[in-house]
Formats: structure tokens, C-alpha cells, sequence
């Protein structure tokens, strides 16, 4: 399967963060969620992509092609949507356009219309009346013009309501259609990836903690219910995360095996989450 | 063809997919042939991962439901008549151990149950 992306050994020292040794890759054709809490390295693994940033070491390449070297050419085929816009705040959406579609070799003005169309976006009002949803869907309408087979968004969800969430998730999967679309999408809010992502890629204090298919991810963790009294020192180590307070424990395994021979049914036994897998590796053992 | 998914459910997506496609191929809903939706418009329209629906089609492919061509996409098997019966009560056969399985939870006997099925299935005529 040929790789859109690939990261190996990526690092960056920024004082009291480091980005350790970041490695991943995404095949053509699929929509990966890269999640983590906040301040956990997403924002700088995209920004070392889109070689907005220097690093300390390591390789990025983007359609095979070394992302330093070949940074225009890798640029045409990229459409990145960032957390803010960065657009002109006092011209009408069409003005931005002209002003945009300069730079690219494949501007595809009638993509770019239906896009409008599309998305119910107002041509003629300025940038700055809009809402933030709807800067969001102007800076995916720029992005989707240009021909980009690897789209990369930041945080693209943060602050934006369920139904718009929703409908960026249909608009995404309208785009997967194309078998030689990709997409790299950061987030902390994790129910938007649950349906329709195909690989989550979970990053925490800099490192990677896991990289999977999403189906692999979700069925390969268990989450566990009960008294106090079930727990031992020798238990406790088959959890990745443990919470216990006064009336039981919840806890987070990746051995789903495991736990039915250890507990049989004296437990409850749940299918997590995304959002639950990630606090559970973020917080590890805990008490209430 | 309807097929509707669980999010809540235990039963793993795919395979959910799996087994709707199977009973609409078993009824001879989608007759031999015929042309499935391709595994990125289902994965689309179910809003599921492209990765999840191509899974249901792999092992649909492995158990002999269809078939795919490279570049055309996935078209049901032709279906030998005694394979489909043998098929069709193998699936009544999933329904009766989920059911039996019911039944123990709740402390039910063999011949209690039997009891129920026979006369269920007098009055079911």
C-alpha cells in the first residue's frame, strides 16, 4: 500500500516540550484522526509538516517526496485548514479567491463555485461578518479548488457546534470517495473520528502512544467495572489506567482476553471509546 | 435493500454489515450478479470507515458470497440452490443459539423450551 505520508524519528526540542522521535504513516485513500489532550505535540507535528518550523531531526516525506526539497511541489497537492484563518478579514469571500487562487497551477474555479453552492456560503460578504463554521467551510471550499489529493486540518472542529461537526464528517467521506484522497485531521474532541475515521494515530507528551486502525484500537481494549474488593496488586498491572473511589474501580485494558480469564463474570465488562482510551492512557492509575 | 447499523451495539460494525449483506444475498434480495455498492460510496452513505466496510466485503469474498473484479467492484456469486438452503438454515441456526442462549440466562429447560417452539410454531400456521 503506497503511503501518503511518512514521519520517522521526527523530533523537536522546544524548552519544556519535545516532540520524542515521532513516527507514523498514513496509506492513500484513508482518513486518519490524530488525536491527543491539548499541548500533547499535534499542533507542532503539523506545523514540522508543512515546514512552517525547523527541526532537530528526523525525515517527513509527502507523496514519497522529501517535504524540505520538495516543499512547492509537495504544496500544490496539499489543502491544510487551520484552527484560524488566515485570510483577509475586510475583503468578500470572492476577493480572498482571487487573491488565493494566484498560487496555484490547478485552480479549478467551477470546484470552487459548486464548493459555494455547496456549503451555503455567502460570495460577496466580507470575511470577517462570517461565523466560525463558515470560515471553516470557506477555508475547506479553498482547499478542495485546487485539485489537493492529501488534505491536512488542524483542529478543524474546535468550537463548532454538533451539526456542523456533522457535516464536515459528510463532507470528508463525500471526498474519500476518490480512492486517491487522504486525510490527516487533528483533534481533541475524538466523537467526531469515531465513525468515520480509518486510522487514529494517538500522540501524548510528545511520543506516540498508539497507531492503528481504528477498529483494531477499539476492539483491542476492554473497559472493566467493579468492586474493590476484585482488585490486586497483581490485577491492577493488567490496566493501562485505573480509577477507583469509594464504591468501585473502572479501569482500562488492552489485554480483553486476559481480563475475561482473570475476572470471569464477575466484572462489567464495556466497549470504550476513543475519548475514554485517551484519558485512560493520559491518566493512568488514579484515585478519586 | 435496507441495512442499518448499531452504533451501541457489542456486535462489531463490520460485522454487521456482514451479516445484512449475507441475509439480503440468502433471501435472494441481491439476486446473483448483481452489482454491490462500491465498499467507498457504502462507507459514505452508513457513515462507517472505508477500512470497516472493506473488511464486511473481504470476508463476505473468503465465505463465497461474491466476488470481486479488479476496477468493476463487487457483484454477488452465483448461489447453487442446495448450497443456499444449506446457507438459509445455517442462519436459522444463528437465531436459535442466540435464543437458547437466552433461555439459559433465564433458567429455562430443554423441554420448556420445546414446549414453547412447538407451540409457537402450530400457531405460527
Amino acid at each position: 500500500m503506497e503511503n501518503v505520508l511518512e514521519i520517522k524519528g521526527l523530533s523537536k526540542n522546544l524548552g519544556s516540550f519535545r516532540l520524542d522521535k515521532v513516527s507514523f504513516s498514513l496509506p492513500r485513500g484513508y482518513i486518519m484522526g490524530f488525536i491527543g489532550p491539548n499541548g500533547a505535540g499535534k499542533t507542532t507535528t503539523i506545523k514540522l509538516l508543512m515546514n512552517l518550523m525547523h527541526r532537530d531531526g528526523g525525515d517527513i516525506r509527502v507523496f514519497g517526496l522529501d517535504n524540505r526539497h520538495y516543499e512547492k511541489e509537495i504544496k500544490q497537492h496539499i489543502a491544510f485548514v487551520y484552527d484560524e484563518s488566515h485570510y483577509y478579514e475586510n475583503l468578500s469571500l470572492l476577493d480572498n479567491r482571487r487573491i488565493v487562487a494566484r498560487f496555484y497551477r490547478d485552480w479549478d474555479e467551477k470546484a470552487f463555485q459548486q464548493h459555494l453552492r455547496d456549503f451555503d456560503l455567502p460570495p460577496h460578504k466580507k470575511l470577517k461578518n462570517l461565523s466560525r463554521g463558515m470560515r471553516t467551510k470557506f477555508g475547506l471550499a479553498i482547499a478542495l479548488s485546487h485539485a489537493a489529493e492529501f488534505l491536512l486540518m488542524d483542529e478543524p472542529t474546535s468550537g463548532l457546534d454538533p451539526v456542523f461537526r456533522s457535516e464536515l464528517m459528510d463532507i470528508l467521506q463525500q471526498l474519500l470517495v476518490e480512492e486517491n484522497k487522504s486525510v490527516l485531521f487533528s483533534t481533541h474532541i475524538t466523537t467526531d473520528l469515531e465513525r468515520v475515521a480509518d486510522y487514529i494515530c494517538f500522540i501524548n507528551q510528545g511520543r506516540i502512544v498508539l497507531c492503528q486502525s481504528k477498529d483494531e484500537m477499539l476492539q483491542g481494549h476492554v473497559l472493566v467495572k467493579g468492586a474493590l474488593e476484585q482488585l490486586s496488586p497483581e490485577a491492577e498491572k493488567m490496566f493501562i489506567g485505573l480509577r477507583k473511589n469509594h464504591y468501585g474501580f473502572e479501569g482500562l485494558s488492552a489485554d480483553p482476553r486476559g481480563i475475561r480469564q482473570f475476572f470471569g463474570d464477575g466484572v462489567l465488562l464495556e466497549s470504550p471509546g476513543l475519548d475514554e482510551i485517551m484519558v485512560f492512557y493520559v491518566r493512568g492509575h488514579h484515585h478519586v | 435493500m435496507n441495512i442499518v447499523i448499531s452504533n451501541r451495539s457489542e456486535e462489531p460494525i463490520y460485522h454487521q454489515i456482514y451479516q445484512q449483506l449475507r441475509g439480503a444475498i440468502v433471501r435472494e434480495e441481491l439476486k446473483a450478479g448483481e452489482p454491490l455498492p462500491s465498499i467507498r460510496g457504502l462507507a459514505r452513505d452508513l457513515q462507517v470507515s472505508v477500512i470497516t466496510t472493506r473488511r464486511a466485503y473481504d470476508e463476505l469474498e473468503r465465505d463465497g458470497y461474491i466476488e470481486t473484479v479488479a476496477g468493476k467492484g463487487s457483484f454477488v456469486a452465483p448461489q447453487n440452490a442446495e448450497l443456499l438452503r444449506e446457507k438459509r438454515v445455517n442462519l436459522v441456526e444463528e437465531k436459535l443459539l442466540a435464543i437458547i442462549q437466552e433461555a439459559r440466562s433465564l433458567g429455562l429447560s430443554l423441554p420448556e423450551l420445546q414446549r414453547i417452539v412447538e407451540l409457537l410454531y402450530e400457531e405460527g400456521l
